[in-house]
């Protein structure tokens, strides 16, 4: 046990104070931008993975970690922001916050950004198989709803996704939460069933780059992945409206190695490096000044850098009370076990 | 929901005991038994996860079974995330857990009964029913035990196999403790699955502890 325990403290890295602790999601950084940080400023750091909000979230809540940087999406830094697990930035350390974009700044989870910095950003949208699905023929929500895509789609399995996307096409807000309005989102989910081939999480990537489903619903980040697999499959964001996402660089409760840390953020701030991990990751850089320099290909991209009428339409996640999550949780399962 | 999991706990553990039933018979009867129950168990080596994606290989609509249906000029169908599927897989995981404690009670078995029913002029069919039958109960009580509960909190598989159109108590406890984070919920939902175990092996254990008896007054 002792012996365990020494050595897990050893992979966080315990080695003084020119080091960095960042967990991150998986490959969600370009290595190379590691090296080229390590190499200016002298530095280690030390990559940790975690694969959901959730579990980065209890490791931080409950200590025996020293991250000093985390990622999580703009709901969990609300919920971690509340609950005072996130140090405040020192915005006179940082430069180059002026290099984002005004669409991704002082967002209700985090007003006037005093904890976090957006990383990636990213949307909700619909993917589908031009070899089973007519190009241009699925632009809105509601078009999922044709009898001829039955037993076609597949949902991610995501209340507030799921749910998000019925409300929106009932021209509501994905950010509901009045009861009838709600219910009302849930039976026009039911009568999506026969088309709902299955509701399944990151397998739909699998799913979709194997041609097993024609449509899927799911995020952006996960459709650049498969676009970059199957060349058959296109994204569409309905320019009615979808849910806009961030992940966020933050500082955890946990942190220690402040110059460390602040040297990282003005490092990942810089356009050229800002441009080059997206590049590698393949997520929608919040960096404007970064985005210029990213390839004209990559830049006009719609898919993933939607018109401005499409992204006046995004919302983003409130978090909504526990009562009211609890009821988009319920009602999604009985969406779930819901017969034809 | 509860409903539902038992529901689908009682299927798998019929499916399960339709297959395991005759199986662990005719094994007792084979030659090579030692080599035959390996290679039953061998499968439980793997990790679960593995066979259900193996299964999703196999029953995709590009699968190994679509195409050889495909090979008898039979349009595809769609087997994956149907209620079937989900049976098939669970009960193929749970099939080991059936077969082995109905093979040992055959095996415990005194031949001499089966030899003196169809010596009293019983037939095949007769000794089957009236001797074999009745004395392997044991076993299929204590593999329904290992397989029921098992089967009510299934839950990688109601997403992987089934597409989360089934659900079952494993399924919840796995929402409420990292979708909901309804951490009380979720253990409440453990807590009763873990009490349902103990009154299901209590009822059986005592049912052997009479048996005991007839034998003893016997």
């Amino acid at each position: 046990m002792a012996v365990g325990s020494n050595r897990l403290s050893a992979s966080t890295g315990d080695t003084g104070g020119n080091t960095l602790n960042l967990a991150n999601w998986g490959d969600y950084i370009d290595p190379k931008l590691i090296k080229k940080f390590e190499r200016e400023t002298g530095f280690h750091v030390n990559v940790e993975t975690f694969d959901s909000n959730e579990g980065m979230y209890t490791k931080v809540k409950q200590g025996g970690t020293d991250y000093d940087l985390t990622v999580p999406s703009e709901y969990m830094v609300a919920k971690m922001r509340k609950e005072g697990l996130l140090v405040r930035l020192d915005k006179s350390r940082l430069h180059g916050l002026s290099n984002f974009g005004t669409a991704f700044m002082n967002r209700s989870f985090d007003p006037d950004n005093q904890y976090s910095i957006p990383y990636f950003w990213g949307t909700l949208g619909i993917i589908y198989n031009d070899r089973y699905v007519r190009p241009g023929s699925i632009q809105h929500w509601d078009d999922l709803w044709a009898r001829k895509y039955r037993g076609d789609i597949m949902l991610i399995d995501s209340a507030r996704d799921i749910m998000g996307m019925s409300l929106v096409s009932l021209g509501k807000s994905v950010n509901t939460t009045d009861r009838p309005t709600l219910v009302a989102a849930k039976a026009k989910l039911d009568a999506l069933t026969p088309n709902v081939k299955a509701v399944v999480a990151d397998e739909i990537k699998m799913y979709m780059e194997q041609d097993e489903a024609a449509i899927a619903v799911d995020w952006s980040g996960e459709a650049s992945e498969m676009l970059g697999e199957n060349k058959h499959l296109h994204y569409v964001v309905p320019s009615e409206g979808s849910n806009l996402w961030f992940d966020n660089l933050v500082i955890p409760r946990t942190a220690k190695h402040y110059k460390a840390i602040y040297a990282f953020l003005n490092f990942m701030m810089r356009p050229e490096n800002a441009a080059q991990n997206a590049e590698y990751v393949g997520y929608a850089t919040p960096n404007d000044k970064a985005k210029a320099l990213l390839p004209a290909a990559v830049r006009h991209d719609r898919q993933f850098y939607p018109d401005a009428q499409t992204m006046q339409h995004l919302e983003v996640y409130d978090d909504l009370a526990p009562k009211v999550v609890r009821e988009y949780n319920d009602l999604f399962l009985e969406f779930k076990m819901y017969r034809k | 929901m509860t409903f539902n999991s038992v529901w689908y706990a009682l299927l798998i553990t019929a499916a399960t005991l339709l297959v395991s039933y005759p199986a662990a018979y005719f094994l007792h009867y084979t030659k090579h038994k030692q080599l035959w129950l390996l290679l039953i168990i061998m499968p439980t080596w793997i990790n679960l996860l593995l066979k259900a994606y193996a299964f999703i290989g196999i029953l995709g609509k590009h699968g190994a079974l679509n195409n050889l249906l495909g090979a008898m000029g039979m349009a595809p169908h769609q087997f994956l995330f149907t209620d079937a599927a989900f049976i098939l897989v669970a009960a193929y995981i749970e099939i080991p857990f059936m077969i082995l404690p109905i093979f040992n009670a055959i095996e415990e078995l005194n031949e001499g009964l089966v030899n003196a029913s169809k010596d009293l002029g019983a037939s095949g069919w007769q000794t089957f029913t009236k001797v074999v039958f009745p004395l392997s109960l044991s076993g299929v009580k204590s593999g329904v035990q290992a397989v029921f509960i098992p089967s009510l909190s299934l839950f990688m598989l109601t997403r992987l196999i089934g597409g989360n159109r089934v659900i079952t108590l494993g399924t919840a406890i796995e929402e409420h403790f990292l979708t909901t984070m309804n951490w009380g919920m979720g253990s409440t939902i453990g807590v009763v699955l873990i009490v349902a175990m103990v009154i299901i092996m209590l009822l059986t254990s005592e049912r052997q502890h009479r048996k005991g008896r007839v034998i003893h007054r016997a």
